[in-house]
């Protein structure tokens, strides 16, 4: 009958105006100042740098200045300054640590290659997009501490991830520290016979990709116990 | 009909009038009397503008899902020492924009008629609020009684569409040009069915009056079901007419062609900012509001009560109730339906509406001179008013829609 379809119309723009007050299927507008934006896991944008413990982020920060991602960054937003001095990381290896390291965000893409490039698992991608400065070279360039972020944020914002490299860098822990025993027995071997050949001892130095001793155990704090072997020198 | 109750609310607002225009000297005071009845209808329907353009953004929200503007809280005056953090629900949003509109710039274009353009928005307000002087807004709120009502109330609408067309003339913008001779076609064009479906009244009640239509309604069956025309055949079809008629008289989607922004950028308003642009969109509000004032004064029996016992409430309040129903119901179906192209637009008008609402007319006659039927004879008399009205609209829904409708669409599920 003529007229039907526009009836049929209004009691669908009806069941509209009712549902949106009760049913949250219809009405999905989230009012975002108020309630927190909830992001995807896989949600990612600019980058920071992890810190092993945070009551002492400088102190355990993960990244060794070694600058690969200073060089590999496209808009070359990142500034890395070497210290001149060493200090002990979280598993006691005295390792050099950026006195300077900063990242303009204004400049900063998101790409990511950083944290694709990093061999020590110390700059990750962060969840953060409402980035807001009056300023842009004082505001919305990020120094080392307001960079430094701890693990357990890491575990926040990207659960799954996070584990994984966790595992990985623990695993990678576990193997350094059985082959530094394997070494270890090798040499005691090598000193019962002096004949023997220095160049068969296997030892990960620092030519090794991902070195081990930079590893560290979830669990483990600044103080933790040094590796029962020593080091291997570098 | 029941004896007139005469409670104190019901006569408040006149007894304050009163007493306001008794306080002035005797040789002023029916200048006093007037100017608080205009004041009175410019405020009342100023805000309940404000609130209509809030509302209707909300309610569209609503219908479609969203949640509408509930931002717009109370600035923070510096005079004040305190601030009220509350967002108020958005409801101070009419006054935000009333206040951006007043200090947006003003363009006039430097090819346009300089006058006119000035003229148009002032004088499409100023003839959308001459039909609030004769709707019966109570039981004794009626601005000016008038005999001829109604043909005053069609006189001044149509004036309306004159200064729609001065504002595109004038604009010296093709598109403004453009979209003030669709106006004009389109409003011409449903003239004539909102008249036509307004002529039985005038046939069945015998006056052009709204204070006595209002009073022709007055009647209660058991005293509960009430004797509005709505609720005869040949009323209810009479305000469905009206109700389509409105609605393309107000420029209201699904008429809202001369506005049409896919085509003709903003039409008639294209080439206007600022509070001139404010002033359109005041008239268009200002007709639609005196336009659901007419049809409930017409159809839905102006301040009467619904039922008998109810009318212990103000008749003012009634009239309100009715008419905010009537602005709810026009803002559904700005939410539901989809713009007409104009060739569906004047086809609608000339080839069903004036169809309908001139065998409307004979209904009505057929109503009239079976008035004085009783008994069973009651019931012949509705079942051939109401077979005049649904045999015609079935017989010319199927034969306009042949080869139409139903559409199938080839491309889309």
């Amino acid at each position: 009958m003529l007229g039907s379809g526009i009836i049929n119309g209004l009691v669908v723009t009806a069941k509209n105006f009712v549902g949106s007050y009760h049913d949250p299927k219809r009405m999905v507008t989230q009012q975002y100042p108020e309630e927190p934006t909830v992001l995807p896991e896989n949600y990612r944008n600019f980058p920071f740098l992890v810190a092993e413990n945070a009551a002492d982020p400088m102190g355990t920060l993960r990244c060794v200045a070694c600058q690969i991602c200073e060089k590999e960054c496209p808009p070359q937003c990142i500034i890395i300054e070497k210290s001149k001095d060493k200090k002990p990381d979280a598993s006691g290896k005295l390792q050099l640590y950026p006195a300077v390291f900063g990242i303009d965000t204004s400049v900063c893409m998101s790409c990511q290659i950083c944290v694709e490039v990093c061999p020590f698992d110390a700059i990750k991608m962060d969840k953060v997009f409402a980035i807001a400065a009056t300023d842009r070279f004082t505001g919305l360039f990020l120094d080392r501490e307001k960079l430094a972020k701890p693990n357990s944020y890491y575990h926040e914002i990207h659960p799954i991830e996070a584990a994984e490299v966790d595992d990985r860098l623990a695993a990678d822990r576990k193997a350094a520290e059985e082959k530094a025993k394997a070494a270890a027995a090798a040499k005691a071997a090598a000193a019962a016979k002096p004949a023997a050949p220095i160049a068969g001892v296997a030892d990960p130095g620092p030519a090794s990709p991902r070195p081990a001793t930079t590893t560290v155990n979830p669990a483990s704090a600044p103080a933790a116990p040094a590796p029962k072997t020593p080091p291997p020198s570098a | 009909m029941s004896p007139a109750p005469d409670s104190f609310l019901e006569r408040a607002p006149l007894e304050l009038r009163d007493w306001a225009v008794n306080l002035l000297p005797a040789p002023t005071q029916w200048l006093a009397h007037q100017l608080i009845t205009i004041v009175a209808i410019l405020a009342v329907f100023g805000l309940f503008f404000a609130f209509t353009t809030i509302a209707e953004r909300k309610l569209l929200a609503r219908l479609q899902n969203r949640l509408g503007p509930n931002r717009t809280g109370v600035p923070k005056f510096s005079i004040l020492p305190w601030h009220l953090k509350h967002t108020l629900f958005g409801l101070s949003q009419p006054f935000a924009d009333a206040v951006k509109a007043i200090t947006k710039e003003d363009i006039v274009p430097a090819a346009a008629d300089k006058v006119l353009h000035y003229l148009a928005p002032v004088t499409v307000v100023a003839f959308s609020l001459m039909g609030f002087a004769v709707l019966p807004f109570g039981r004794q709120y009626i601005p000016v009684e008038l005999d001829a009502a109604l043909l005053y109330f069609f006189a001044a609408g149509a004036a309306t569409e004159l200064a729609i067309f001065m504002a595109g003339w004038s604009s010296r913008n093709k598109y403004s040009l453009l979209a003030a001779m669709r106006a004009l076609a389109q409003l011409i064009s449903y003239e004539l069915p909102l008249i036509l479906s307004v002529v039985p009244i005038v046939l069945v009640t015998g006056t052009l009056s709204t204070k006595a239509i209002v009073v022709d309604q007055g009647f209660w069956t058991f005293s509960l079901l009430p004797h509005w025309f709505v609720f005869t055949p040949w009323g209810f079809a009479g305000f469905i007419i009206f109700l389509v008629s409105a609605l393309a008289e107000s420029n209201r989607s699904p008429f809202d062609l001369p506005e049409a922004e896919s085509e003709l950028i903003a039409g008639h308003l294209t080439e206007y900012s600022g509070f001139k642009y404010a002033l359109f969109f005041m008239a268009e509000y200002f007709g639609l509001t005196a336009l659901s004032g007419l049809g409930v004064t017409l159809f839905l029996g102006g301040w009467q009560a619904p039922c008998e016992f109810l009318q212990f409430i103000p008749s003012y309040l009634w009239f309100m109730m009715k008419l905010i129903g009537m602005i709810v119901f026009f803002i559904w179906v700005r939410g539901t339906l989809l713009r007409l192209r104009i060739d569906q637009l004047t086809r609608l008008s000339w080839q069903f509406l004036v169809p309908m609402a001139l065998l409307n007319l004979g209904n009505a006659a057929f109503w009239v001179l079976s008035a004085h039927w009783a008994g069973p004879l009651q019931l012949v008399r509705w079942a051939v008013s109401l077979a005049i009205i649904v045999v015609p609209f079935v017989v010319m829904g199927r034969s306009l829609t042949a080869g139409y409708a139903p559409r199938t669409y080839r491309y889309a599920p």
